[in-house]
């Protein structure tokens, strides 16, 4: 058997979809590789003469490197070279603003497993006894494990840069009348909340093979997630020009923004292939892959707002507290997006936040699905719960009777699109029977409500320029068959089931007719990458324009052919006919044919560049969008009063899709989105602990194994109801938006609500532990405050605020955190 | 210790996918590195070679392994499977068409050992619960899907293989409607 279904019901679909292929559900363009284990991901890989590779990571956290002895790994039969920092000196970051990394430690280790030396061997065996025996002399410097140490401890710098001694960055952004709104204020809240930092945990471990190509071009398979950006850092750090580096994106096993720096060992194998002249290959075992990281930052919050009695919001004062780690990373944007998305889905006129981001002696944090903005959704959408207790309003009747409207400007300048929040909210409200059951279910059960909303892609690029964020080409001819370049990465959210079936739809053919290229630097035009979820609404966009640009082509070629008007030919069913009478027409490869015959070889691009964002102050570069989507979700918890252990027996969730492109995959983005936030609400976490004194006082990871890292597994995840509002937003392509990362926002927040509903326990701070709640049933047996989370906020000083005003002067220039940032 | 070159070596006649084949690997070498090094079978993969994601499970004589924990050494004369060998010709186990079709593989990292362990399953068990699903598959980590239509891919290709017409309901192809429309 071929397929278990071609589609549903073909009644159904008629009935669902304005469109032939979009909106049905149908099998991914790489879902036969996938199950058959032909998909090539990057450890797949294999070169004659390849090389393989091993890194030598520190093992103290912090320390200046006095020798390296490779003595005893070079007399080893079978290895053939080492490298070391020197041999790679040019910093690389994936942000220009925080170029801070090396390929391998110059003269200083920040965390353990930051790399040292690099050690290739004819075996991945002898490599890896080669590393192990390489000796590291270190001379150690005080570490610092948290925020609040950063603070306390200015001197020895991990970095010799960034805003104040060990702190990265800092930011105050002051909109509206943050006075007024206070004082016009019925209730007042406060709340300090705390984020446990977690990980992506791809279960594709990181893998790279380097193929070098004459004497100064090398070819670079990476799991990556964003190969134009590895592709600059290479350029850097190998001190070629771009022309002369090639990267391809494997299919990515998995990213969740893990995948989406430039990493280490694949400058460290690009270096060795050109050296050697032969491939090189590395493969990071699972440990490695905690201390590459770039995770969920760790987030202490304070949440000050003003509420008038009908709940509406007057002011807010959110100040965020972020664990950075040793390197930049995404790090500047992240402290930007733990307060930039606060506004998008209640009206909030007066708006104060104060972010700062700190380097601290541990694996680099960075972007994890909704980068930085889960964890003041968290805070913000548990605040909200307690204002509509204290209020005596429904939770669900505060939040729709407060929605930002739809295109409108939020106060800190972000301009929405399409809202279909209300939708969602009303469709987990009416699927949870909330009014019925929320507040009225027997002790110990509960039902809890959160909202959230993302971006459609980050309004600008990493690195200021004025090129098109995403392009598309197509080249078709005579064989009928349509060839799609594009550089986007697979990382197996469908994005090239995307990229395919918008040129199918709009050239009326099979997803079979089509032949993509994805993901190469040499071949494919110019795609920012997987990440912010961009893939639907900019490659989409590039898409459609390729794609209709191939169709007026060919439409005037058969209007000629025919001698019909080309406005009336419809591409449908792999012909090319008119509208008024089916039979007079041809095939689509006749078609191509005549195209091809009048105007010779056929080729079309398309490109997408976002609309300009009106804010205009420094800082107003993240959060833009072209649009956001929206998510709501009602989880239903069952927790023992006994013990503390809680059960999560439901979870409803609406989500704001825009246009559903295969349904079926967009019920996986929201589905994989629950279960990830179940993952971060009840038990994921990156945490570390210092060795005892006679084991060298080292700072390291408490549980760097699948096994230890608790995630959610077959057992763990309850039934889920998934509604997708459709509210086919003009600004994207097909009125698409985006739903790999939406959906997880309001999973965490829903989960403390509800454990709230169940037991009038509140807990402050995620991963919520059964430990955590069964503290607040103990207070509450004891008539003291049932709450369990963070103490108090420390003292840090973000700086004077930039007092950002109501009306902008629009002559103002775009203001870009990274360009600005820079002076 | 050993530079991890000098170890011995084992010559063996592995019988792969129904075909015996003989094979030299280092002794030491598990059965994840001689599918994938010396007989290039690639699609058995690796989350972590500790025995902990179950992404290198194959079958041996029919049970599930995890091929990161089995020595290659110890199998001359079992019978190994492998995703490879789940099609038949280039036809597609009911199995893998399910998967494909409902969303249970996203990456598809971890989809060859889910499959070769759903394969096992419902050979003892032709028409599995969920629960009984869910519990051959707990050895099993999937970073993507949420799990959920991991089991109900199970469940289809268990009726298709019975010659039963049970599928996921059509919710599940599009969405929930919403009450009262």
């Amino acid at each position: 058997m071929a397929r278990a279904i071609k589609s549903p019901s073909d009644e159904v679909v008629a009935e669902k979809s304005r469109y032939r292929l979009i909106g049905t559900p149908f099998r991914r363009v790489d879902g036969r590789a996938k199950v058959t284990g032909d998909t090539r991901f990057a450890d797949d890989l294999r070169f004659p003469r390849m090389v393989y590779v091993k890194l030598v990571r520190s093992t103290v956290p912090h320390a200046k490197i006095k020798h390296i002895d490779f003595s005893a790994a070079e007399s080893m039969t079978g290895v053939i070279d080492t490298l070391v920092g020197k041999d790679l000196p040019d910093p690389f970051g994936i942000l220009p603003v925080s170029e801070d990394e090396h390929a391998l430690a110059i003269d200083t280790v920040r965390f353990v497993g930051d790399p040292v030396a690099a050690v290739a061997a004819l075996t991945e065996d002898v490599a890896h006894a080669a590393a192990l025996a390489v000796q590291v002399e270190y001379e150690e410097l005080p570490t610092i494990s948290s925020f609040n140490e950063a603070l306390k401890i200015p001197e020895p710098r991990i970095h010799e840069y960034g805003d104040e001694g060990n702190l990265h960055k800092k930011v105050s952004l002051q909109f509206g009348d943050i006075a007024e709104g206070f004082e016009s204020a019925d209730l007042v809240l406060e709340d300090t909340v705390y984020y446990e930092g977690n990980t992506h945990l791809a279960i594709e471990q990181h893998a790279a093979v380097a193929v070098p190509e004459g004497e100064d071009r090398v070819t670079v398979y990476s799991s990556t997630q964003t190969p134009h950006y590895v592709h600059r850092a290479l350029t850097k750090v190998l001190d070629l020009e771009p022309s002369r580096i090639r990267v391809v994106s494997c299919s990515n096993g998995g990213g969740f923004g893990g995948k989406s720096d430039p990493f280490n060992h694949e400058m460290v194998v690009a270096k060795l292939a050109l050296r050697l002249g032969r491939p090189a290959k590395i493969t990071l075992s699972r440990e490695e892959v905690f201390y590459c990281h770039r995770g969920r930052h760790p987030v202490l919050m304070h949440l000050r707002t003003g509420f008038r009695k009908d709940g509406s919001m007057t002011a807010q004062h959110l100040r965020t507290a972020l664990d950075g780690g040793a390197f930049g990373s995404y790090g500047v944007a992240s402290t930007y997006y733990t307060g930039a998305l606060q506004t998008t889905t209640y009206q909030l006129p007066n708006y104060w936040f104060e972010g700062a981001r700190a380097f601290t002696n541990k694996p680099p944090c960075g972007p994890k699905r909704g980068h930085g903005t889960p964890q003041p959704r968290f805070a913000l959408e548990i605040h909200l719960d307690k204002a509509a207790k204290e209020l005596g309003i429904d939770p669900a009747e505060l939040r729709l009777n407060n929605l930002q409207p739809e295109n409108s400007v939020t106060a800190n300048w972000l301009k929405m699109g399409t809202i279909g929040l209300d939708q969602c909210i009303e469709a987990v409200c009416k699927g949870s029977r909330w009014k019925e059951r929320y507040g009225k279910l027997p002790e110990g059960k509960g039902l809890g409500l959160a909202c959230g909303s993302y971006l459609c892609g980050a309004g600008l690029p990493i690195y200021w320029n004025h090129m098109p964020q995403s392009g598309v080409q197509i080249k078709l001819d005579r064989s009928g068959c349509v060839a799609v370049f594009c550089g986007e990465a697979e990382i197996g959210q469908g994005s090239d089931s995307v990229l395919a079936v918008i040129v199918a739809e709009v050239l009326g053919i099979d997803l079979a007719d089509i032949r993509l290229c994805v993901g190469d630097t040499d071949l494919t035009p110019v795609d920012l990458g997987s990440y912010s979820s961009r893939v639907t609404m900019m490659v989409g966009h590039a898409a459609l324009q390729a794609a209709e640009r191939a169709r007026d082509t060919i439409a005037k070629a058969v209007a000629e052919h025919l001698q019909v008007p080309a406005e009336g030919l419809v591409f449908a069913d792999r012909r090319v006919f008119t509208a008024s009478d089916p039979e007079i027409g041809m095939s689509f490869s006749e078609a191509v044919v005549v195209a091809e015959a009048l105007f010779g070889t056929l080729g079309t691009t398309g490109s997408y560049t976002p609309p300009r964002a009106p804010g205009r102050y420094r800082g107003a570069g993240v959060g833009p969008s072209p649009t956001y989507s929206y998510s709501a979700a009602v989880v239903e918890v069952e927790v023992d009063p006994e013990t503390g252990v809680y059960d999560v027996n439901h979870v409803w969730i609406g989500h704001d899709i825009g246009t559903a492109i295969n349904p079926v995959l967009a019920l996986g983005q929201v589905e994989g989105s629950v279960y990830m936030g179940l993952g971060e609400a009840m038990m994921e976490e990156q945490v570390f602990r210092r060795l005892p004194k006679r084991l060298s006082s080292a700072l390291v990871h408490k549980m760097p194994s699948l096994l230890e890292y608790k995630s959610p597994g077959f057992h763990d995840m309850p039934e889920i109801t998934t509604y997708l509002i459709e509210t086919d937003d003009e600004r994207a392509p097909m009125g698409a938006k985006e739903v790999g990362q939406g959906p997880l926002l309001p999973i965490m927040p829903a989960v403390a609500n509800a454990i709230f509903d169940a037991v009038g326990v509140r807990v402050d701070q995620v991963p919520i532990h059964p430990e955590l709640v069964l503290k607040g049933l103990q207070e509450k047996a004891k008539g003291r405050l049932p709450r369990v989370g963070p103490g108090r906020f420390p003292d840090v000083d973000y700086g004077e605020p930039l007092v950002v005003p109501k009306q902008l002067c629009a002559q103002h220039p775009v203001v870009n955190w990274l360009a600005v940032d820079r002076d | 210790m050993s530079n991890g070159n000098s170890k011995g070596l084992t010559t063996a006649v592995l019988r792969i996918n129904g075909q015996d084949r003989p094979v030299i690997f280092p002794t030491h070498h598990t059965l994840l590195e001689v599918l994938r090094e010396e007989c290039e079978l690639t699609g058995t993969k690796h989350g972590c070679e500790l025995g902990e994601c179950g992404a290198c499970a194959v079958l041996v004589d029919g049970q599930p392994v995890f091929s990161c924990l089995q020595l290659a050494a110890e199998l001359k004369g079992h019978s190994i499977e492998t995703v490879e060998g789940l099609q038949e010709n280039n036809e597609l186990h009911p199995l893998q068409a399910t998967f494909a079709d409902f969303g249970a593989a996203q990456c598809g990292y971890c989809t060859p050992g889910i499959l070769m362990v759903a394969k096992a399953l419902l050979e003892r068990n032709p028409d599995p619960s969920e629960e009984e699903i869910r519990e051959a598959l707990s050895g099993n980590l999937c970073r993507c899907t949420g799990y959920n239509r991991i089991v109900q891919s199970v469940r289809w290709a268990a009726a298709i293989s019975r010659g039963d017409e049970w599928r996921p309901p059509e919710e599940e192809f599009f969405g929930s409607p919403v009450e009262g429309e």
